[in-house]
């Protein structure tokens, strides 16, 4: 067919033939708008979307808006990264090359009411973004249990469910979390953490873990599965949880700001390489404690902020925003935290409004 | 090869289905990646910042094609209702085709990601880091995601009209076909 008869000299359509093109093409055009809505979960209600991760973190108490979904309470942190080195025969990362490197961190507890007392914080953590000059980063987002309470993210979403406040006692349905527990052997090592671990009334003395396995790429191209922990220098004091609950709703912080005023706090970055029998995909298993591990440099925490109007506010610790030299493993936790991260980030930054930015000063925002 | 003016010249034919196919992709890797956990999560949001920075330089390159060689007439028996939709719908497609993957690197920007292509090649920030900022433009990009294909929608139901029912040479125009000389 040659260009001037496509456009000329065509046989009439029968309205018959007419009507059944016109279905024709609404029958194209709904096929594509319903992919577009299977692609987008619309047609899959149950599936577990971050949307759908976020809004259970969301409903654990106090009102979360404006701020993190979870890891809700936090101060902000900076100081620097300094690495001796070592590590870098593991990892092209331009942060391990020996150096000085600026870090914005955050230390915080792992609940969903940024009002909660810090009491109510098991979990501790620290978040860190490290710079180099060429403009690369690395955010990694740490907890001081040893191991993370499930493998995936189906056990984290049942998990947070069972931690929901209930609106008629406004508080959670203790059975629920018995009844996870009861489910869930995997998650027995944590409990076991949880149950028995040192209260102390500080971040400065905790260890925080990388949990989630990652992959160091060296130079040759070879990669190297690894976690690694940030190892605090100063030995954890030991505080009963009824002397906790004497000290005021924020000891965190008042802690943090009392130990800075006398001197920066320090942390080393042990690297722990794994052996071909650990596991990259279940970060509610230990690795055995006789692995080689790289003292990698000393993170040095100089200043403390408030979150409000902090450095880190703005920032969401994505654990898989990598630098060349890092690349994330098979976890299946990995994918989904930065899903929901995202999530949380696009909310709160959507909030900010109920978040003001008003200059506050330690302890005294509440 | 004689010059077709009823015809887009090969070059804009080109480009029009290499976008159309990477738009569509982007499009449904969007909607997709933001509501999945699973590790195509990474997958995805890996494609789709070098594929959406490709759009834009594309896009700028059809822009310019068409701006130099134009486009074929509408045939002269359309209805004018029809023939402005036609050229409305074609500003609005071009005018996503530009905004969207500028509207993306804007977001990140003002969102303080780092704003990776491939390794560790990265492109600058073009704007400063603002959490305002960003969530309104993290709305504008949903927002006009959604528009971009329900524009895509009315844009190829008319195609067909224009090649199954009205059967006037506007659908031949665009057609992916041998180049004859």
């Amino acid at each position: 067919m040659s260009e001037q008869q496509s456009a000329t000299r065509q046989i009439p359509l029968s309205s018959s033939a007419v009507l059944l093109r016109f279905f024709l093409i609404g029958g194209v055009i709904f096929a594509g708008a319903l992919a577009f809505a299977y692609a987008g979960g619309w047609l899959t209600p149950q599936r577990l979307t971050p949307a759908r991760m976020v809004a259970a973190l969301s409903d654990r108490g106090g009102n979360p808006l404006g701020h993190r979904r979870n890891h809700s309470k936090g101060v902000c942190f900076t100081g620097t990264f300094n690495a001796n080195g070592a590590i870098s025969r593991f990892s092209v990362a331009p942060m391990f090359a020996a150096g000085r490197y600026a870090v914005v961190g955050r230390l915080a507890i792992a609940v969903g009411n940024p009002d909660a007392l810090d009491l109510t914080g098991r979990v501790k953590s620290m978040a860190i973004r490290i710079s180099t000059p060429d403009g690369q980063e690395w955010r990694s987002g740490m907890n001081n249990s040893p191991v993370f309470v499930v493998s995936n993210p189906r056990d984290f979403y049942e998990l947070t469910r069972a931690q929901d406040v209930d609106p008629a006692t406004g508080k959670p349905d203790p059975a629920a979390a018995k009844r996870f527990f009861a489910t869930h052997p995997q998650s027995a090592p944590f409990a076991q953490w949880a149950q028995t671990a040192d209260w102390t009334a500080s971040w400065a003395d905790q260890d925080y873990n990388s949990l989630n396995a990652f992959r160091f790429i060296d130079a040759d191209g070879n990669n190297h599965l690894v976690r690694w922990s940030m190892k605090a220098t100063i030995p954890p004091t030991s505080v009963a949880h009824d002397a906790l609950a004497k000290m005021g709703p924020n000891f965190l912080e008042h802690d943090l700001n009392a130990r800075l005023a006398q001197g920066p706090l320090t942390w080393h970055l042990i690297v722990t390489i794994a052996a071909a029998e650990d596991p990259s995909n279940d970060a509610t298993k230990a690795w055995p404690s006789r692995r080689q591990e790289v003292d990698a440099g000393t993170l040095i925490v100089e200043n403390a902020e408030a979150e409000a109007d902090g450095p880190c506010r703005d920032i969401n610790y994505d654990p898989t925003i990598l630098p060349l030299g890092i690349a994330v493993s098979d976890d299946p936790l990995l994918p989904a935290r930065s899903a929901a991260y995202a999530r949380s980030f696009d909310l709160r930054t959507a909030e900010s409004a109920n978040y003001p930015r008003a200059a506050s000063h330690a302890g005294e925002r509440r | 090869m004689t010059v077709d003016r009823d015809s887009f010249s090969p070059l804009q034919r080109a480009l029009h289905w290499l976008l159309a196919i990477m738009v569509l992709a982007m499009l449904f890797i969007g909607v997709t990646m933001v509501s999945t956990l699973k590790p195509r999560f990474l997958t995805l949001i890996a494609i789709h910042k070098p594929l959406g920075i490709a759009i834009l330089v594309l896009a700028l390159l059809r822009l310019g094609v068409r701006w130099k060689r134009g486009a074929p007439p509408l045939p002269g028996d359309l209805p004018s209702i029809q023939a402005v939709a036609a050229k409305l719908s074609h500003a609005v497609l071009y005018a996503l085709l530009i905004a969207m993957p500028l509207i993306g690197w804007g977001m990140l920007s003002a969102g303080g990601y780092p704003i990776v292509l491939f390794g560790s090649f990265h492109l600058p920030r073009i704007l400063p880091q603002d959490d305002q900022l960003y969530a309104a433009l993290r709305t504008a990009h949903i927002v006009l995601a959604y528009m971009f294909f329900a524009t895509i929608l009315l844009h190829v139901a008319a195609a067909l009209f224009h090649a199954l029912i009205r059967r006037d040479g506007v659908f031949h125009a665009i057609a992916w076909r041998r180049i004859r000389g």
